[in-house]
């Protein structure tokens, strides 16, 4: 079995937090829970309109999940998984070893000069 | 774009091996140079810690010892939820080099997927709070 594609899946995280709209749409659902279209033109400066689409774009690469319902009524769900394979991509970027090891380097400097 | 599963980095650093042994495998070592604090059970399998001023800590898991040459250890990936199965694993390698030693360091599985850890960890997940949160209204109402 192909393992799943996780380059893929970080590059459509990506792309879609470079979007200031779709962050916004991104984050009201992240701290807010599940929302209609309609729930979050009320709470972001965007259109009604412009909210769809980008809602219909992020279903689309699988950052949010439709709930089944009435079509005005449907409810967007974030989906963690995508998150979680691009965080891991930011740890990889993020770890920083060449601090440490400097810090090591110091350590064993002063030790030295310590124990002379 | 190429997803980075390992960071490598090799330093040349003017002490024997034995004195940088000292300092990634004994508590004392690891709390001068790398967290403020520090404990270790050296041997496979052992757990060890350290510690932060900012509250951060790390728990490890001592996995090779093959003193004074290799030091392995798995730890959380850093940014991902406690909970989360996936570790990296941590590898020092130490060469003579002269008076002093060549240290290498490894640090790999950044990339680590695994099928079923995606579908569990993950698909598992999506029904999240609103399933938790369902599962105590439930509970609630039993109890009533």
């Amino acid at each position: 079995m192909p393992p799943p594609d996780i380059e893929a899946t970080a590059e459509q995280v990506f792309v879609a937090l470079a979007d200031p709209s779709r962050r916004a749409i991104l984050a009201a659902l992240a701290s807010g829970g599940p929302a209609t279209a309609t729930d979050l033109a009320g709470q972001l400066p965007i259109t009604r309109q412009a909210i769809a689409k980008h809602l219909a774009l992020l279903a689309e690469a699988r950052l949010v999940t439709a709930e089944p319902g009435e079509r005005r009524r449907v409810r967007y769900r974030l989906r963690s998984a995508p998150m979680q394979v691009a965080q891991q991509f930011l740890a990889a970027l993020a770890r920083d070893w060449d601090g440490p090891l400097d810090a090591l380097k110091g350590h064993l400097d002063r030790h030295a000069r310590g124990s002379a | 774009m190429a997803f980075p599963d390992r960071i490598e980095r090799t330093v040349e650093i003017a002490h024997p091996p034995a004195k940088v042994w000292a300092a990634l495998t004994t508590a004392e070592g690891l709390s001068a140079w790398f967290g403020q604090e520090a404990t270790i059970d050296l041997r496979p399998g052992g757990p060890a810690s350290m510690k932060w001023e900012s509250g951060h800590t790390a728990d490890m898991r001592v996995e090779r010892v093959e003193e004074p040459a290799v030091f392995g250890f798995t730890w959380h990936i850093f940014g991902l939820p406690e909970d989360d199965p996936r570790r990296t694993y941590v590898e020092f390698t130490l060469e003579p080099s002269g008076a002093g030693t060549r240290l290498t360091v490894v640090e790999s599985g950044f990339a680590q997927l695994p099928e079923d850890a995606y579908r569990t960890a993950y698909d598992g997940n999506t029904r999240g709070w609103a399933s938790e949160l369902g599962e105590l209204v439930d509970y609630l109402d039993a109890a009533a």
